[in-house]
């Protein structure tokens, strides 16, 4: 009974936890932007699935097929406008890094102020399907189970498309060689532009998936910037798969340990198994070694 | 040689003072920082801003400040401390050396409190801190002659919990179990480590006593402990986000003791009308108002109608309660002599919106700390010595279930 409790709270948690680190993983592992404002846009969707319940009635599923592709054109917009300039500059990834994070922290304090200046420091959430479901014999909420799976669904069929379509293949390409890429007929700046899109439209997902169980202000962002982070970095950057996995692994130590021993150890077990997975593959779990 | 020096500088000293005097004559500056952005604005914007805004609105509204026999209009100087307690230490710093203002209103929150205390001291400025509770008040009231601490200690907050629920005991309509969870923050642990003996000497027994860390978002594993442990009282020492966060997890596990209650947040109007919407009958909260009060009726009516929000059931009565002290001593001293105005506060007597307030040694010990939503309000339940005081009731209703 508690084991299938643990099981199948930890796997919403960590489908949830996937979803926030997907995007990140994208932008991060192909377009080589480490983005630090990546929280803050999260928190805008989440914000825009707020706004759409509570002044239109629109419920937040309804509401992706509004937000995501509006945050696909704002992050398309961010790239093309703001960062090209940085990927044209940078003689290398290395270089590039170094410049997005710069970039993304000032980011990150503009995204801020405005949302500050707009919804002022209050906390934000509303109710969304607050009614338990049965599962094998233990109560979930039904938010949080749908989101996961709406989480899921969106994560595996990402991974799919990835691996199974020449726009995929063509990804996965220049995450591995950007240059090797570009000399197949890739081309690199463009689709770059597209993952990082890409990468913004998934994360505003998952702010509106999060919205639907969880309360957040303006500046709760940093928590998500940090989680997908772990995530991303233990599952390998720009690696769906090791994303996914990384995620479900993280949502079931954190839900075993919070039951089993104690909730304050909670984040003390996240840094153990991060730790030990640095320890044995420097990479990530998928990561491939440089 | 120095005699004229010293003569000269003796000369300058006394026409600053006199350019000084005059100019505090012509108005009253009266300057705040408080967190405008960081972790700590969501509490800053629903209890601290609003009320200053009304309170300055007030004053403006009067024609201006009663200082001796003459009512002098008021300049605001304000600044975010971004949450920082350095940014908030130099923002302390900044209004008593270069602005120069008359009186430095608090900031939000216990810790940032705390943090400005001593600067407060140094520069003699009255710290009637309305959003404080720690077990700590009568000791820094005692090192710190200028502070007071307008909500009283952590543990006035768990007697008066013990209170409620010893009533509901003896009424029958609760076992003597209860499922203790609380947040591992100086707030949470401080009101846990006195509800444990407080709760025991009543005859309660924890049937589940465990801590959560501050950045905790899933609440589920908390709730089905709670559910599984057969008390008939579920205890949260929570902080606003995880007051919401297990409020909202327990109606979607369908979670329902005959007594719930949650701490910090449980008050604030939001909780009631966006968290909860229509889900916060018979919840127990920290707080409480008296609504048959006619002072905190009018009260609550013109902070809707300047900051258009409600005030919140619980510091917000509190914050413009201090102001309104802080106004009356002024009237009384007749100067804006900051050492007399703090002796007055101190030692008077002052009727507020909050009730009828004379502090003890720097502590304020008539203050809500226990109170039930009940028909859309949130009626203050104990301590029950204070005015109004209404009576608990359990069982609570069933939540509804949100769609």
């Amino acid at each position: 009974m508690v084991a299938v409790d643990i099981i199948l709270s930890g796997v919403i948690l960590g489908g949830i936890y996937a979803m926030v680190a997907l995007g990140l993983t994208l932008q991060y592992g192909v377009a080589r932007i480490l983005n630090l404002a990546y929280g803050e846009l999260l928190i805008a969707g989440a914000f825009g699935a707020y706004w759409l319940y509570s002044s239109h009635a629109v419920g937040p599923l309804v509401g992706l097929i509004v937000i995501v592709p509006v945050a696909f054109l704002a992050n398309w917009a961010i790239y093309t406008y703001l960062l090209t300039p940085l990927v044209r500059r940078a003689p290398s990834r290395e270089a590039l890094e170094a410049d997005s994070i710069l970039f993304t922290f000032g980011l990150l304090f503009v995204l801020q102020g405005l949302g500050l200046a707009i919804f002022g420091g209050q906390i934000y959430g509303y109710p969304y399907l607050r009614i338990p479901v049965e599962i094998a014999g233990v109560a979930v909420q039904a938010n949080r189970l749908v989101a996961a799976a709406v989480a899921l669904a969106i994560g595996i069929g990402f991974y799919l498309a990835m691996t199974r379509t020449r726009v995929g293949t063509a990804v996965r390409a220049i995450a591995v060689d950007p240059s090797a890429a570009s000399l197949v007929a890739i081309d690199v700046p463009r689709f770059s532009a597209l993952v990082f899109a890409a990468g913004g439209a998934l994360c505003a997902a998952a702010g509106v998936l999060i919205s639907m169980s969880q309360t957040f202000t303006v500046t709760s962002g940093i928590v998500f910037t940090m989680k997908a982070l772990v995530i991303v970095i233990m599952g390998g950057a720009g690696n769906l798969a090791g994303t996914l996995i990384a995620g479900l692994v993280l949502g079931l130590v954190e839900v075993a340990v919070a039951r089993l021993i104690d909730p304050g150890l909670t984040l003390a077990a996240n840094f153990l198994i991060i730790l030990a997975v640095l320890m044995v593959r420097p990479a990530g779990l998928f990561g491939r070694s440089a | 040689m120095p005699k004229i020096a010293s003569t000269v500088a003796a000369s300058a000293v006394a026409a600053l003072f006199a350019v000084g005097a005059a100019q505090a004559q012509d108005k009253v500056k009266i300057g705040y920082a408080v967190s405008l952005s960081g972790p700590n604005a969501a509490g800053a914007a629903i209890t601290t801003v609003p009320n200053y805004d009304l309170w300055i609105h007030d004053i403006e509204a009067a024609g201006g400040l009663k200082v001796g026999d003459k009512v002098l209009p008021v300049e605001v100087v304000k600044y975010d401390d971004q949450s920082s307690n350095e940014e908030l230490i130099k923002a302390i710093e900044r209004l008593a050396n270069q602005d120069k203002v008359d009186l430095i209103l608090p900031p939000w929150g216990t810790g940032m409190n705390l943090a400005a205390g001593p600067t407060f001291a140094k520069y003699g400025y009255p710290q009637p801190c309305a959003t404080c509770a720690t077990d700590h008040a009568y000791e820094m009231a005692a090192q710190w002659p200028t502070s007071m601490w307008m909500l009283g200690t952590s543990t006035m907050g768990a007697n008066s919990l013990t209170e409620v629920l010893t009533k509901l005991h003896d009424a029958g309509t609760i076992n003597n179990k209860v499922a203790m969870v609380s947040v591992e923050d100086a707030f949470g642990i401080e009101l846990a480590v006195a509800a444990r003996p407080a709760l025991e000497q009543a005859g309660f027994e924890l049937a589940m006593d465990e801590s959560y860390p501050i950045t905790t978002e899933d609440f589920s594993q908390l709730i089905s402990a709670a559910a599984a442990s057969g008390a008939d009282t579920f205890v949260a020492f929570s902080y606003p986000p995880d007051t919401f966060g297990l409020s909202g997890t327990a109606v979607a596990l369908n979670y329902n003791p005959p007594a719930f209650y949650t701490a910090v947040g449980t008050a604030f109007p939001v909780y009631r009308d966006v968290i909860m919407k229509g889900n916060t009958e018979g919840v127990l909260g920290i707080g409480g108002v008296n609504p048959d009060d006619p002072k905190y009726q009018d009260y609550a009516k013109r902070h809707m109608e300047v900051t258009g929000q409600e005030p919140d059931r619980w510091a917000s009565p509190v914050t413009y309660a201090s102001l309104e002290m802080l106004q009356q001593a002024i009237e009384r001293v007749g100067s804006l002599d900051k050492a007399a105005i703090i002796d007055e506060l101190r030692n008077g007597t002052f009727d507020t919106v909050a009730g009828t307030i004379k502090l003890d040694k720097g502590v304020n010990t008539n203050v809500w700390w226990a109170g039930q939503w009940h028909d859309g309000e949130f009626h203050g339940l104990a301590p029950s010595t204070m005015a109004g005081a209404a009576e608990p009731y359990a069982p609570k209703p069933a939540w509804k279930p949100a769609e």
